[in-house]
């Protein structure tokens, strides 16, 4: 009795406003969503549609026209960016896994203060490092190309990988380490044979926030990539706007061929990509 | 090498009472070397180089050559004495505030209404977040040409009878900056709205109960009872993304370039400008150092106080 009395006013209360609520969901939703109807609706146009029509009129005659163009300029670049993401998003996933089970699981005196001067290094502008990044890697004959830009993203990875996985393994319980311990594990063969298995998870949720945050990655490509053939797609995107000034269905469609690779991941994978994004807060 | 095969003999025969010393000596350096590598690079590139870029910024540096003539704090009085660095200011600031109100504002309103336990709320969900996965330059690229007063939005706007929201937006100096606003906003808010949602949905049942059995409305209970739970939120959400648009660089130089003349201009930007297109080192340095300060007072408190929480966890 007592129960249905406190759920039925809920139950009244709910009708009304559900379809407010919806009402109100739709409305914001129409913001977020014009975007992706006009990157859509205008890849499918002519170049005379496009300067013939509004932005928000279907394609009379829908083409893949502009498909073809923005595939011929972009895709070298679109490899470039594959060959730049895969190698740095392993190796500061591995680092950060290393980093995190060391600070989680070996503390020592100064760990805690060692972490924060890590995390820091993930809030700095990247301004107050390009000067002295520019010349170092002039120096070791890494700057103009693809090399250089993995070293860079590789090391400006350490601190959230290292966030992720540090927060990841400290809910590991400290026992299941002491008993390896006592059966004479050693600290390579624990993290080898214990931490690495339990740790896929943490592995995707890394490896999809880097591949994601370095594909999209503008800054340190267009200043340390000085060399045209190793641009990474951003930078020939934005390159794109310069070349075909007017032409907005090359642009569109290079915009949607960009963005799709990390979209496919979000799709897939979504809820890891949510809590690399929380975890980014220091709070995941 | 003869270390490393009576490592071995230990780790698979353990002697009796523990393992040899010789052993635990050496494993137990093991953890140093692991995060040794991290550890030297974070070192050079994070502190070392802000090191650095604080010595550029105190030199006369400009030109394609090094030039380390010191001229103490000129590179900053000069800086805060140039209209442009000054417009710099003012719009990263006016920017900031708009961002940040657009983000919390409507990342609360949707995370509220994400909460309200109804039907396909996951659809919503991803149509709020799913621009958190696209790049800047993307969203820039789009945006630039929605917010074209003669082919973009105003279109639309004429087309739905909404004729007043009719605005230059990015080619007039008044209204630049918003066009920015929209676009960052548009990218960022599903990142408020994740973390209110969040916290939304780890507030205990019971609590909602209580604030009801005493008498109070629905709204007093969401005043009186949720409001305040999301204070520590709003200010991570606002240091977080504070720090993000006190950066911004991307959504300038694919949608407005600075311009309509300085309109908006922003720091991050410009110090990219003096610096790799003007060849003013020691300015860019300078500017770089400002960015780092204005970044780091927000941040620092914020990591301290992380840290500490965790400590006590």
């Amino acid at each position: 009795m007592s129960a249905a009395t406190t759920i039925t006013p809920r139950r009244r209360w709910l009708t009304p406003w559900a379809v407010f609520g919806y009402a109100l969901l739709l409305v914001v939703s129409v913001f977020y969503l014009l975007p992706v109807y006009v990157i859509v609706v205008t890849s499918l146009k002519s170049f005379i549609e496009v300067s013939h029509t509004t932005p928000w009129q279907l394609p009379s005659a829908p083409t893949l026209e502009p498909y073809g163009a923005a595939i011929e300029k972009l895709l070298p670049s679109f490899i470039n960016s594959v060959e730049l993401v895969v190698p740095a998003t392993l190796l500061s996933a591995l680092l950060g896994s290393l980093n995190g089970y060391v600070l989680s699981k070996w503390r020592f005196r100064g760990a805690d203060l060692l972490f924060t001067l890590l995390l820091f290094g993930m809030f700095i502008p990247y301004q107050s490092v390009l000067i002295p990044m520019v010349l170092v890697l002039e120096k070791i004959g890494l700057y103009g190309g693809l090399p250089g830009l993995i070293l860079v993203h590789v090391v400006y990875g350490i601190p959230i990988c290292t966030l992720i996985f540090r927060n990841y393994y400290a809910a590991i319980p400290n026992e299941v380490l002491e008993a390896a311990r006592i059966d004479g594990a050693t600290v390579l063969g624990i993290y080898r044979r214990i931490l690495v298995p339990l740790s896929i998870p943490g592995f995707v949720v890394v490896l999809i926030w880097q591949f994601t945050s370095i594909w999209n990655e503008f800054l340190f490509a267009l200043v340390i990539v000085a060399d045209p053939d190793q641009q990474p797609i951003t930078v020939a995107l934005n390159g794109l706007a310069g070349s075909l000034l007017a032409q907005y269905q090359v642009q569109m469609a290079g915009a949607l061929m960009t963005a799709l690779p990390p979209l496919v991941i979000y799709v897939l994978l979504g809820r890891y990509f949510i809590r690399g994004l929380l975890a980014g807060s220091l709070k995941g | 090498m003869a270390v490393a095969s009576s490592g071995t003999a230990a780790r698979e025969r353990p002697p009796v009472g523990g393992r040899s010393l010789r052993h635990f000596a050496w494993d137990s350096l093991t953890p140093f070397l692991l995060i040794a590598p991290s550890v030297v690079l974070i070192a050079v590139f994070v502190y070392g180089f802000i090191g650095y870029t604080a010595y550029v910024s105190t030199t006369k540096w400009y030109g394609i050559n090094p030039d380390y003539t010191s001229v103490g704090l000129r590179q900053y009085t000069d800086l805060f004495g140039l209209p442009r660095f000054q417009a710099d200011v003012s719009n990263t600031i006016e920017f900031t505030i708009l961002f940040l109100l657009g983000c919390i504002l409507l990342g609360f309103g949707a995370a509220i209404l994400l909460d309200q336990k109804l039907r396909g709320t996951i659809f919503f969900q991803n149509v709020f977040l799913f621009p958190l996965a696209i790049s800047f330059v993307v969203t820039g690229t789009v945006w630039r040409w929605m917010l074209n007063p003669n082919f973009g939005i105003n279109l639309l706007f004429d087309q739905v009878h909404l004729g007043f929201l009719k605005s230059p937006w990015l080619a007039d100096t008044h209204t630049a900056l918003y066009g920015l606003v929209i676009a960052a906003t548009w990218q960022m808010s599903g990142f408020c709205m994740a973390m209110f949602l969040a916290g939304l949905r780890g507030i205990p049942d019971e609590l909602r109960e209580a604030a009801r059995v005493d008498g109070a409305s629905e709204l007093q209970g969401f005043l009186r009872v949720i409001l305040p739970l999301m204070r520590p939120i709003t200010l991570s959400a606002v240091i977080i993304l504070g720090h993000i648009s006190l950066k911004i660089f991307d959504l300038v130089v694919v949608m407005t370039n600075g311009g309509p003349g300085y309109a908006t201009d922003m720091p991050g930007f410009y110090m990219f400008v003096a610096t790799f297109r003007q060849n003013l080192y020691g300015r860019g340095a300078a500017i770089g150092m400002v960015l780092l300060v204005m970044v780091a007072v927000l941040i620092v408190p914020y990591l301290v106080w992380s840290m500490r929480q965790e400590v006590e966890r």
